[in-house]
């Protein structure tokens, strides 16, 4: 019965798709996986932005949106209608191009934002069996794609002819360059430790239970450490509070997109969002167990369902940190990178690899968080070398 | 140690996410249309006219001397006198307003024809609700509209309200102490005459005219 349930859009697929004559069923495959990663993740994008300014709104002692809910009626739903007028809204508005702006590349920058993004879902685990492509090297497919981001966030600085645009732009090119590196690091102990570059491999090598409770990556020393190393990585590489310096509205206007309007606004918009759902879903997938269950009695909940949830868990604890941490400088940000994430990743590979070697046992529990301890003390030390911390004290403002 | 202070601020976004659901004291928001805020005692928005009594025809202070039409600056009042008179609170004959419109697409809320005003008749509002879909008509605030009543003043600004109950307390008292004395000296004087007639009658039979007159007061008090 729950197997049933767990493989419900799996059995759906193969139905639908027994309809086509033989020789089109891969294209109607793909394009149904298609459809259903077009209106789900959009789907997801769009309750996030409610839960974002709600969480936010709760955070600073207010409520939030909660008027909106059914349109011509009087159901309000705690305000989770909100985001049908906000849609409304962006593909009603004006679109404004810039005279001065380079027409064409203007235009393909938020297509060029999506494209690379989308594919990106191409090669992510949503649950058992519901991997769109199998592909053997997923995960340098995935990073692959999601380098060409920085295109098109460059396409739209340069084109909009415009200083905060170019400013943003260069900003977030530093940025993701430099997040990048940890980014991929961190990832490089998950294959190191797996031995395979495929998504379903990575999940199969965490779906098996020692007294009730998953092998997953993260709950082994350099799993945490690499872990937590994706997820500031990640931060950066999606653009969020304390990494926003690319769209920084209090210093350049909105970044990269101080020049968009309308659909092309919301398609950057929508960009961002999925991005950010897409190296949530990698990072569950390395380091959380896919779309595994945290412990083994949990087995018999969809498998779909685990995946959402961790990826709604991880958008939670993303817009707590945007609604704690202030944004970083550009000298801290890049500090940060090479100062004390990039060592980390590195000492991380070394400790994956003694973990690999050693018996397992309690000895190399030992020693991996030992050294990962100390490198993070001492990296620590370091990076707050030199810094005042303290109280701010003004000359000249009193 | 490096990350301590992110973990504890953490940790004080995090109480105030779950202490909003908890306590209620500290969300401040107010849910507007639904519920109001107290308002201040100096609040002001817009003039309206006093009325005494319970009919706003009869009751309307105004008296349509126009120095609030003449002062208003962005000249939003517009006054017509009325041909005929009506005794006002003093039981004086007065013209009253026959028209009297405010346009508070125009009014600028300064209130310098609640300063000018000499006969309490003018006052701020506290209504603020005025949104109207209909721009020239709505907005055009005409004398029945801008008629309430002193109680309503009194409920709304009782300071304010019971200074100008003084003020019009002391006019009357002023009046009805004028009026007794006019009367008294009238019935003085109306003695005197009867008294220099009957002796002019007693003396001599030509008349002396030129009584003396009381000064130029009020009829005596109708109520």
């Amino acid at each position: 019965m729950f197997d049933k349930l767990d493989q419900i859009f799996v059995t759906a697929l193969h139905w639908l798709v027994s309809f086509v004559p033989e020789a089109w069923r891969p294209l109607a495959s793909s394009l149904i996986c298609i459809a259903f990663i077009l209106s789900v993740f959009p789907a997801v994008f769009s309750v996030t932005t409610i839960f974002e300014r709600k969480g936010i709104g709760r955070i600073q002692n207010r409520y939030g949106p909660n008027r909106v809910g059914i349109p011509f009626t009087k159901i309000r739903l705690a305000g989770f209608g909100q985001f049908i007028p906000d849609g409304v809204k962006m593909l009603t508005k004006e679109d404004i191009v810039p005279r001065a702006a380079d027409k064409v590349v203007h235009f393909l920058a938020p297509v060029v934002m999506l494209i690379p993004v989308l594919l990106a879902y191409a090669v992510l685990p949503f649950g058992k069996n519901m991997t769109v492509t199998d592909y053997d090297a997923g995960l340098l497919f995935f990073f692959a794609v999601g380098g060409a981001v920085e295109l098109s966030v460059f396409m739209a600085g340069w084109s909009s002819r415009n200083k905060y645009s170019l400013l943003g732009a260069m900003r977030a090119i530093a940025q993701m360059v430099s997040y990048e590196i940890p980014l991929i690091l961190s990832a490089v102990t998950v294959v190191m430790i797996v031995g395979s570059l495929n998504m379903n491999d990575i999940i199969a090598h965490q779906n098996h239970y020692t007294f009730g409770i998953a092998h997953w990556h993260v709950f082994t020393p350099w799993g945490l450490v690499g872990f937590i190393l994706f997820f500031i990585a990640s931060l950066a590489e999606s653009n969020r509070t304390p990494f926003d310096l690319p769209e920084a509205e209090s210093e350049i206007i909105a970044g990269y997109f101080t020049e968009y309007s309308g659909f092309k606004f919301a398609l950057f918009f929508l960009g961002e969002y999925l991005g950010m759902f897409a190296i949530i879903g990698l990072g569950i997938t390395l380091f959380l167990g896919g779309w595994t269950s945290p412990v083994s009695f949990l087995t018999w909940i969809p498998s779909y369902v685990w995946f959402f949830t961790k990826l709604m868990a991880i958008v939670f604890i993303f817009i707590w940190i945007r609604a704690t941490l202030p944004r970083l400088r550009m000298d801290q940000l890049m500090n940060f990178a090479w100062k004390f994430m990039l060592p980390l990743a590195l000492i991380n590979i070394l400790v994956a690899g003694i973990w690999h070697y050693m018996a397992a046992d309690w000895q190399r529990w030992l020693v991996c968080s030992a050294i990962i301890f100390g490198a993070y003390a001492i990296l620590g030390r370091g990076l707050m070398h030199n810094q005042k911390l303290g109280k701010r004290i003004y000359h000249y403002a009193e | 140690m490096l990350g301590e202070q992110i973990i504890k601020g953490m940790a004080v976004t995090a109480r105030n996410f779950f202490g909003s659901y908890v306590s209620k004291e500290r969300l401040t928001t107010v849910q507007y249309p639904e519920e109001h805020l107290a308002q201040k005692e100096n609040t002001r928005q817009f003039p309206f006219l006093v009325y005494d009594g319970d009919d706003w025809e009869k009751g309307l202070r105004c008296v349509a001397c126009q120095i609030c039409e003449k002062e208003c600056p962005p000249k939003c009042i517009y006054i017509v006198k009325s041909k005929d008179k009506k005794p006002d609170y003093k039981g004086q004959m007065q013209v009253y307003p026959a028209t009297f419109d405010i346009d508070i697409s125009v009014c600028m809320s300064c209130q310098i024809c609640v300063e000018v005003c000499p006969f309490e008749s003018i006052k701020m509002d506290t209504k603020f609700e005025l949104s109207t879909a209909d721009r020239f008509g709505g907005l055009l605030l005409t004398k029945d509209k801008l008629a309430k009543s002193n109680s309503y003043y009194q409920k709304m600004h009782p300071q304010d309200a019971a200074e100008s109950d003084a003020v019009i307390a002391a006019e009357k008292a002023k009046a009805e102490a004028k009026a007794k004395a006019a009367a008294e000296a009238k019935v003085k004087a109306d003695a005197e005459a009867k008294a220099k007639a009957a002796a002019a009658a007693a003396t001599a039979p030509i008349a002396a005219p030129a009584p003396t007159t009381p000064p130029s007061t009020p009829p005596p008090a109708a109520k």
